[in-house]
């Protein structure tokens, strides 16, 4: 059985060795490589080294993706065993490390994923991603864990970070990932997100600082820690499931209100005007147009 | 798929899979697994210098089609190209611009007998065509020396001709940028016996085909005219190799990753210094390109210098 078990998890595994696109610039010929060589052991000296090198230049530079997601494998330690061990108490935590779905625009119907009516979660998803501008694609490929089981699980926490978004309706500026890492934090316990939410705020002015500690963050760590453990949530199963409800099985109540850069009424006026294309020529594919 | 049996056997048997002592588990599963600072043992695939269709060339420790590499190799340097010159100081800690002063400087010391005629092979950035047309001018007073820089890459080309915008060698004579292959340099553009002086710095270990680039540099080079390469070698000195070669696969691929955002060109790196040949061999292939070496010694007077005891090294001739 646990032969059988293993064989399954390692074609699951290499079938599902994602082609993520990195955030440098790397030629395609010599990414390809590097992604497919697998990942690399570090010693003690060069996890130190990294923990150091990526916390400066998050700090320096917090649109360096790659780099907190470098501080995040480096500083997992302990509490990603910790974690994987919380998906395998609940069922569907259970169903998600068995079938290691992965979140990119290649796995996830987004088309699909529009057409579903308003208020499922589903929609919500993809109506946030169109509102913010952001793409799924751009989350690295995990490389400094070499255990296969807990790199899939960080790559899920890496993948399942928007969906807190959608689900918290918080945009994607400054100010909102802070509120998002201290419900990372409160609700999954990864260090990175810890580190995050104590230097992050630095970046930010006096008075943005106080509204987030004032409003912000007394609700995250309410909300994160008694809310169900995200990570064992199955999400790809839920796009249906009307979204109030979902947030009500998952105890999530909603944040206080912040202000977004772009209007609602531009998604409902896209979503309006590729209803309107597809009604004007029934059977044509329409590829995304945001 | 499972019944409610079948979930909790497979539960239990994951537990137990999980309790297995993760490096047996991982080395199970994940043959693919490299220590960052243990490379695997270099293959030795066939150096090949006729164009089989099946002929492999190294790239690194990698075994790539021979056609491929210089593709690779241009991928490379688009893509360190705007961070090159700080990756450069990060991971020498500024030693490299003492090495390129002493090259420049002492070693070549251009505008000594007169103006030179100069070409600057895988010149990208442009830092030895500057320190070569500052020196002659500052020393000899010398504002006829002139350098061509040469560079496969385009994209480093340009980062020379902003750096030289800021200089007052722009839209001179004494300064040309152009797009070409060291193996293969355009007969109409670089015709036969034409330059003084040919230098290639930290470039002919990208190249494919090392002695094809020795065989244009004499085709091009009048006759008398000088040949001289900066590159990387091999550290003679056990102790200190030791702790070279810890820093460079340890850190740099690293910093690479930090300050880059691109750890596999800087893999490429460490491990393309690695595979090239070492002092000794490299003064000999000179040699049977039919350029005039020192003893096959190091040192004044030998085909080679060391500097900081071998971690770079210049190899000169001339072209008989």
């Amino acid at each position: 059985m646990a032969a059988v078990l293993r064989r399954a998890t390692v074609s699951v595994l290499r079938r599902s060795t994602p082609h993520v696109r990195c955030i440098s610039s790397t030629p395609s010929l010599l990414r390809d490589a590097s992604q497919n060589d697998g990942p690399i052991a570090l010693n003690w000296f060069e996890n130190a080294f990294l923990v150091g090198g990526s916390a400066i230049a998050s700090i320096l530079d917090p649109r360096r993706a790659d780099m907190i997601a470098v501080l995040g494998e480096t500083t997992a330690g302990p509490a990603l065993p910790r974690l994987r061990d919380r998906m395998l108490e609940s069922p569907e935590g259970r169903r998600v490390l068995r079938d290691r779905p992965l979140i990119n625009t290649q796995t996830v119907d987004m088309e699909k994923l529009r057409t579903l009516p308003e208020g499922t979660f589903g929609h919500t998803y993809v109506t946030w991603l169109d509102r913010c501008g952001v793409t799924p694609d751009t989350r690295d490929r995990v490389m400094y864990i070499t255990d296969p089981e807990l790199a899939y699980v960080m790559q899920r926490y890496r993948e399942c970070h928007d969906f807190y978004h959608a689900i918290c309706g918080l945009p994607v500026d400054v100010f909102s990932e802070l509120a998002i890492k201290y419900f990372e934090f409160a609700n999954m316990g990864l260090p990175v997100s810890a580190l995050s939410a104590a230097f992050g705020p630095l970046r930010l002015t006096a008075k943005k600082r106080e509204r987030l500690f004032k409003e912000f963050v007394p609700w995250a760590l309410r909300c994160g820690s008694s809310s169900k453990s995200l990570i064992t949530v199955y999400w790809e199963e839920r796009w249906e499931t009307n979204t109030e409800e979902l947030k009500k099985e998952l105890g999530i109540w909603d944040p206080p209100p912040v202000r977004w850069s772009k209007l609602l009424t531009e998604a409902a006026r896209e979503a309006a005007r590729r209803a309107q294309r597809e009604a004007a020529a029934p059977g044509s594919t329409s590829g995304p147009s945001v | 798929m499972h019944s409610k049996a079948g979930h909790a056997i497979s539960f239990a048997s994951r537990r137990a899979l999980c309790k297995t002592p993760s490096l047996s588990y991982s080395t199970r599963l994940l043959p693919f697994t490299r220590g960052n600072h243990t490379q695997p043992q270099p293959q030795q695939p066939p150096q090949s210098t006729n164009s089989r269709s099946d002929s492999t060339t190294h790239f690194g420790f990698r075994t790539v089609p021979t056609e491929e590499k210089e593709s690779l190799v241009k991928g490379v340097f688009s893509s360190v190209a705007s961070s090159y010159d700080v990756m450069n100081d990060a991971m020498s800690f500024g030693v490299h611009r003492l090495w390129k002063d002493e090259y420049v400087g002492t070693i070549l010391n251009p505008g000594r007998r007169g103006p030179v005629k100069c070409i600057d092979v895988a010149g990208g950035t442009g830092d030895i065509a500057l320190r070569i047309l500052d020196h002659a001018r500052e020393k000899y007073a010398d504002r006829d020396t002139s350098v061509c820089v040469v560079d496969l890459n385009p994209d480093m080309l340009r980062e020379g001709e902003t750096r030289f915008k800021k200089t007052m060698y722009h839209n001179t004579s004494q300064v040309s940028f152009r797009v070409a292959n060291a193996q293969e340099l355009p007969p109409n553009e670089f015709p036969d016996n034409t330059f003084d002086l040919y230098t290639i710095a930290f470039g002919i270990r990208n190249c494919t085909d090392v002695p094809a680039v020795l065989r244009e540099a004499r085709r091009v080079l009048k006759p008398g005219g000088t040949f001289a390469c900066l590159e990387f070698g091999k550290v003679g000195n056990p102790l200190f190799a030791q702790v070279y070669e810890s820093y460079s696969f340890s850190i740099i691929p690293l910093m690479g990753h930090i300050l880059a955002g691109d750890r596999a060109s800087y893999q490429y790196l460490v491990e393309s210094i690695r595979r090239f040949p070492s002092q000794p061999d490299f003064a000999r292939m000179i040699s049977e390109a039919g350029f005039a070496t020192g003893e096959m010694r190091e040192g004044k007077g030998g085909a080679w210098r060391d500097m900081w005891g071998g971690i770079a090294s210049v190899h000169m001739g001339v072209k008989m």
